[in-house]
């Protein structure tokens, strides 16, 4: 196989089950380097957990993930993660600035602190997502946001070339979702591969190029254009949905 | 008598810091339940250790009591991976049951030697000096000073060690896994030091008192700063004052050593809750009072300036309208004219109010708004 034909991530017959019922069942998809794509689907589709098997947080039951040919601990360094806002205790005692740094913490390894590269890294993330005025700002003192840009930003630095997040816009305003969006494009112009759990099915079309419907099983993935249509919509949703079509 | 006094400080400072360092994050955590219950649960190891060995100040002692304790962790995660069973009520079966396998075998068959329940649950500062390490015959002081100065070495080198890592798994557990820095591995390394230090510090305090030894000052000093490594240099300071306050309190009324240390402890608590800038109940209380001033201020100015250069202003300014236009007892109304005097918002001449320029500017601020 060239080289130019791996896939930045590839899941294969993924099953995760939570005492026996499953949460995933048999899921495939496949990523390809350089797209922005957004997981849509119901409550309790189990879009959180393909995120967490693919990062090997939670373990499956059965199949396969491979990010660029080979599993995920062999290729911790390349993948960045944005975990929901609301998984942390915002009143930790630490600053900004502090947790941007913990991106750098895999790049260290082990005991090695960081120094000043690692503060200026972490500077220049903040400035990409406009928070640079706020490094030394007490975590707990921060907006929804806020703390949304912060936790993009500690992605950022981490300089990955697979980005997988978590409901990044998640309790953020219009502009602050404008300017995140921007970010993920300019990160896909750069080559990197964004995936994006997303709830907002108005927007699937003007922000991402590739979009993967999930309820429990793979409805379709691929294409906004190709696949993202009323019927599979209406396969992912249980004919619930009033859609849309732009 | 001086030795003595000093003797007793020192293992009081001593184990007060090795105990708050581990506890900074079981505060952070949410687990200083967990220390709890380490602390009961380690009674069989203690227990069993002591058959074997017929003597309770065996090295081996510590290491079964430390192996109690961690499994009592593991007891608790495994119960609340199930799913069936909360974290807390996790706890709640794990140590009494551990516990109580510690009483049944003190009072089956050690009924007549010294191992008794007082020792285990309040421990005695006041002995342990009494019990002395010799080194070829030279007194180099109190055993208990090394076992815990070596405690607090242990603790403090893997703190210091796994600063990162710990902040990391503590704050984002998730992102710890993610990155490779294995959350499970850093929470059983806590585990192991908060088992070994509330065994060291058992022989001193009890296994009651260690609770308050390792969740006291780690609390205090979290509504102090937003600092984490200000947060573990504080509950150092706060775990020594506390601990050296106690001692002096104990005897001057001549009570039980760990019990005045846990008073100070929470004397000291309270003091900081009540008293800290920015954060303590006063500093909350003031600044309510100072807002509800400030909100009637608001209102005033924004009255005046509403009424300014009209036909009605003149009696719109009048004081004594005050209470009927913006629905103020007079006493009330009294006292924001007062409030807005003393800030130089308004002036008074005879019963007429008329606004400052800056009382004009703070109208339309809050108009603005």
């Amino acid at each position: 196989m060239q080289a130019s034909e791996a896939k930045a991530i590839e899941v294969t017959d993924l099953t995760v089950a939570y005492q026996e019922q499953p949460v995933l069942w048999d899921v495939d998809l496949d990523v390809p380097p350089g797209v922005l794509l957004s997981i849509v689907g119901p409550n309790g589709a189990g879009k959180t957990t393909l995120i967490k098997a693919i990062l090997g947080l939670v373990r499956p039951a059965a199949g396969n993930v491979l990010i660029y040919d080979k599993p995920y601990e062999a290729q911790r360094r390349i993948v960045g993660y944005v975990p929901q806002r609301g998984t942390v205790d915002w009143d930790f005692p630490t600053n900004v600035l502090d947790v941007v740094m913990m991106g750098r913490y895999g790049a260290l390894g082990w005991v090695r602190r960081p120094g000043r590269q690692e503060r200026e890294l972490a500077m220049q993330a903040l400035e990409k997502v406009g928070m640079e005025a706020y490094t030394t700002r007490q975590i707990s003192q921060l907006s929804g946001g806020q703390q949304q840009r912060v936790f993009l930003a500690r992605a950022l630095v981490q300089d990955a070339t697979v980005y997988l997040m978590d409901e990044p816009f998640q309790g953020v305003d219009a502009t602050t979702e404008r300017a995140i969006v921007t970010l993920l494009q300019e990160l896909r112009e750069k080559g990197k591969t964004v995936v994006v759990v997303h709830h907002d099915l108005q927007t699937v079309t003007d922000y991402f190029d590739w979009v993967m419907l999930l309820n429990i099983r793979r409805i379709a993935s691929g294409p906004v254009a190709e696949t993202f249509t009323p019927e599979n919509l209406r396969t992912t949703y249980g004919g619930r949905v009033a859609f849309m079509t732009k | 008598m001086i030795q003595e006094h000093l003797d007793i400080q020192l293992i009081a400072i001593v184990t007060a810091v090795a105990c708050a360092l581990p506890g900074v994050f079981l505060v952070l955590r949410r687990m200083t339940l967990m220390s709890d219950a380490i602390s009961h649960a380690i009674l069989p190891g203690i227990v069993l250790a002591f058959f074997l060995t017929e003597s309770l100040s065996s090295p081996l002692l510590i290491l079964a009591a430390a192996a109690t304790g961690v499994l009592t962790v593991v007891f608790v995660e495994l119960l609340q991976r199930t799913k069936l069973v909360k974290e807390d009520a996790a706890i709640g079966l794990t140590f009494p049951a551990l516990f109580s396998i510690g009483v049944i075998l003190i009072s089956r068959f050690a009924g007549n030697v010294h191992l008794d329940m007082d020792a285990v649950l309040l421990g005695e500062l006041a002995y342990a000096p009494l019990n002395r390490l010799d080194i070829f015959g030279y007194d180099v002081g109190p055993v208990s000073v090394y076992v815990m100065g070596t405690i607090l070495l242990l603790n403090l080198t893997f703190i210091l060690l796994f600063y990162k890592e710990l902040k990391l798994a503590t704050f984002d557990a998730s992102l710890a896994a993610t990155l490779g820095f294995a959350p499970t591995l850093i929470h059983y390394g806590l585990m192991t030091l908060v088992s070994v230090t509330t065994v060291g510090a058992f022989d001193a305090v009890g296994s009651i008192l260690v609770v308050a030894l390792i969740a006291g000052p780690p609390a205090t000093a979290y509504l102090i700063t937003n600092r984490l490594s200000l947060m573990l240099t504080l509950s150092a300071v706060i775990g020594s004052v506390n601990a050296v306050s106690g001692y002096w309190l104990a005897y001057l009324f001549d009570v039980s050593i760990a019990g005045a240390i846990a008073t100070m402890t929470l004397l000291m608590f309270g003091l900081v809750f009540f008293l800290v800038p920015n954060r303590g109940l006063i500093a909350i209380a003031r600044r309510r009072t100072r807002q509800k001033w400030e909100f009637a201020q608001t209102m005033l100015v924004i009255h005046l300036f509403n009424h300014e250069g009209l036909p009605e202003a003149e009696a719109e300014s009048e004081v004594a309208h005050l209470h009927e236009h913006l629905r103020w007892d007079p006493a009330f109304a009294a006292q924001v004219v007062k409030y807005a005097l003393n800030n130089r918002c308004v002036l008074q001449e005879e019963t007429q109010l008329t606004l400052t320029e800056r009382g004009r500017t703070v109208a339309q601020q809050a108009l603005v708004q």
